[in-house]
């Protein structure tokens, strides 16, 4: 029998506030343990949890990024466990009504090639509630560590459909997910800091059924690698088992990056029972809908609604699309220079290759500036680096000497070319001399370009070009050769 | 009321990670049964038409706005009330869920 894999993500991203979701302890990651904690934080006797306003708001700002229904009533609920990460036995969560209902992501799939854009699909979301994040465990040899500093900071849990059926669409899911998250300033989802987690439910079921099988859930995937390993280790499991007869438990395995392996940690049989009910310290919040259209429109366009716009209205390819589009701050600054010279394709090829290239060139030499907003370079200088090119004043390949000394000194491009005297030469008289020069000294050149080969012709611009230091106009030059070559006939 | 209520004495403290005696068993799950019991009584009453609550007032939206820092706690305040600390970390017997 043939099976296909379902899959549902849980996601977890801690919300960018400065404070904490239930008091105002402060939150930044790499404080001294137990540094960032008050009353609230440990659970002591008699403290009261507080609502975080803007925790709340940035969260049905996520909501609405990922089309979700922000509920006109949520409220929060106690999940009661007991283990050491909870310093007061019960985490708060939304059970009952979250703030965001619903919901769907668009997922760019990997294309055949790097350079070829694959599908689009959407995968349907279940809902995203807002909880607090617990205490950090530290496992030791004999003994667990506790540093309850991450405990209480805002963590927004997006919940899946069962709507994928591979680990490819899963990592495709993950990376389209953050580049939103990331665009809209809710979260910087770096997964090395935990600031954003996965969980994964596998099940199988033969293909075409719409029956859902039996499920698992595997924890602890701290990287879009180990989402992939651990879904594809999964499936393999269970197909092994079914083939061979046997039938899948519900249980909860963690998954092991060392041995590329998951194990089980409980099964149905102590499945989770946590008695939620409504916490009685926290008032339900109303979304005021005037507010919530506010959010909306503030949030920015979605990062694949842009790529599509860069490619139908402005004629760009996917392989500039795809670099651009990923990061907020490279497409503004592109988009803020456009409105200095209205060339799009120029002025993307400069920003994706060659500023991309000095960025990764800069932060290798272990600098500190990597980002486009650290570097000395503003829209304006691409920009009036393309305008003068294309206005003719400057020779592309001298348009990349320009840019390699704006990007070291943050000089702007016109400066640059008239201090150093850069500027193209339209000097026919000088020019015509050298091209002279060049048919006299390469006979063998001009008898192949009256030959009919017009590739010859670079033999002669060759010296000309060397003897100008690159500053004459390669169109005119082009021109000029081939009119003294008739004219010599 | 149908069924005198039971709760399953076990179950609940293996939730609550009680250990408990035979006779604390028998008397604790009788005392807790009464308890249900006595809760039984609001099934009584005819909430038709009664619109759910999470709580006696309807009060909505009570926040904290600006998300200002406050003040934290030295790391010695949790490590004192803790049996046993190191590195200004509290320590516990090895727990892998």
């Amino acid at each position: 029998m043939q099976y296909e894999a379902v899959i549902g993500l849980e996601i977890h991203v801690q919300i960018k506030t400065r404070t904490k979701m239930f008091t105002a302890a402060p939150y930044e990651y790499g404080a001294a343990p137990n540094t960032l904690t008050d009353a609230v934080v440990l659970g002591l006797p008699g403290t009261l949890p507080v609502l975080n306003h803007t925790a709340i708001e940035k969260c049905a700002k996520l909501g609405l990024m990922l089309g979700c229904e922000i509920a006109e009533v949520c409220k929060w609920d106690r999940k009661n466990y007991f283990y050491p990460d909870s310093p007061k036995n019960y985490q708060l969560t939304q059970n009952e009504e979250p703030l965001c209902i619903g919901g769907k992501v668009e997922i760019e799939l990997p294309g055949p090639s790097r350079n070829v854009e694959g599908e689009h699909r959407w995968v349907a979301l279940n809902r995203i509630h807002l909880e607090e994040d617990p205490g950090k465990l530290t496992h030791e040899a004999f003994e667990t560590v506790i540093d309850f500093n991450r405990a209480g900071v805002p963590l927004a849990e997006i919940v899946t459909e069962p709507d994928m059926s591979s680990s490819t669409e899963a990592v495709a899911f993950l990376n389209c997910l953050r580049n939103m998250i990331v665009y809209a300033g809710i979260s910087d989802c770096d997964m090395e800091k935990g600031q954003m987690r996965c969980d994964a439910n596998v099940s199988l079921r033969p293909v075409g059924s719409d029956k859902l099988g039996t499920r698992t859930e595997m924890k602890n995937l701290n990287s879009i690698s180990n989402v992939k390993a651990a879904i594809e280790y999964e499936i393999e499991r269970q197909t092994e088992i079914l083939e061979e007869g046997g039938s899948i438990t519900q249980e909860t395995r963690r998954w092991d990056v060392e041995s590329g392996t998951s194990f089980s940690l409980r099964s149905k049989e102590e499945a989770h029972d946590y008695r939620y009910f409504p916490d009685p310290d926290l008032m339900p919040v109303q979304m005021d809908r005037a507010r919530v259209a506010e959010l909306e429109a503030e949030l920015p366009e979605r990062p694949l609604d842009k790529q599509r716009r860069y490619q139908e209205e402005l004629g760009l390819p996917f392989t500039i699309t795809s670099v651009l589009c990923v990061d907020r701050e490279l497409s503004e600054f592109f988009e803020e220079a456009l409105k200095t010279h209205n060339a799009p394709k120029q002025i993307a090829n400069y920003i994706t290759n060659d500023l991309l290239r000095e960025l990764s060139a800069v932060s290798e030499h272990g600098e500190s500036a990597h980002s486009v907003g650290q570097s000395k370079l503003t829209p304006a200088h691409i920009a009036t680096l393309a305008k003068i090119i294309d206005e003719g004043v400057i020779s592309k390949q001298i348009g990349k000497e320009v840019f390699t000394e704006m990007f070291a000194t943050g000089e702007m491009p016109d400066a640059i070319v008239e201090k150093k005297g850069l500027k193209q030469s339209n000097d026919t008289g000088e020019i015509e001399a050298l091209c002279r020069e060049a048919i006299a000294g390469n006979a063998k050149a001009v008898g192949q370009y009256k030959d009919g080969n017009e590739k010859a012709l670079n033999a002669l611009k060759g010296p000309v070009m060397k003897a100008t230091k690159g500053k004459a106009n390669p169109a005119m030059l082009d021109q000029l050769l081939k009119k003294l070559i008739d004219e010599g006939e | 009321m149908s069924e005198t209520p039971h709760i399953d004495i076990d179950y609940v403290a293996n939730l609550a990670r009680l250990d408990m005696t035979d006779a604390e068993k028998a008397k604790l799950g009788t005392q807790l049964d009464d308890i249900l019991g006595y809760f039984d009584k609001l099934n009584a009453v005819d909430v038709d038409g009664v619109e759910p609550m999470a709580h006696a007032h309807r009060v909505f939206n009570v926040w904290r706005e600006g998300d200002q820092p406050g003040e934290t706690y030295a790391p010695e305040v949790l490590t004192k009330m803790a049996p046993e600390s190191r590195d200004n970390q509290v320590v516990v017997p090895k727990v892998v869920e």
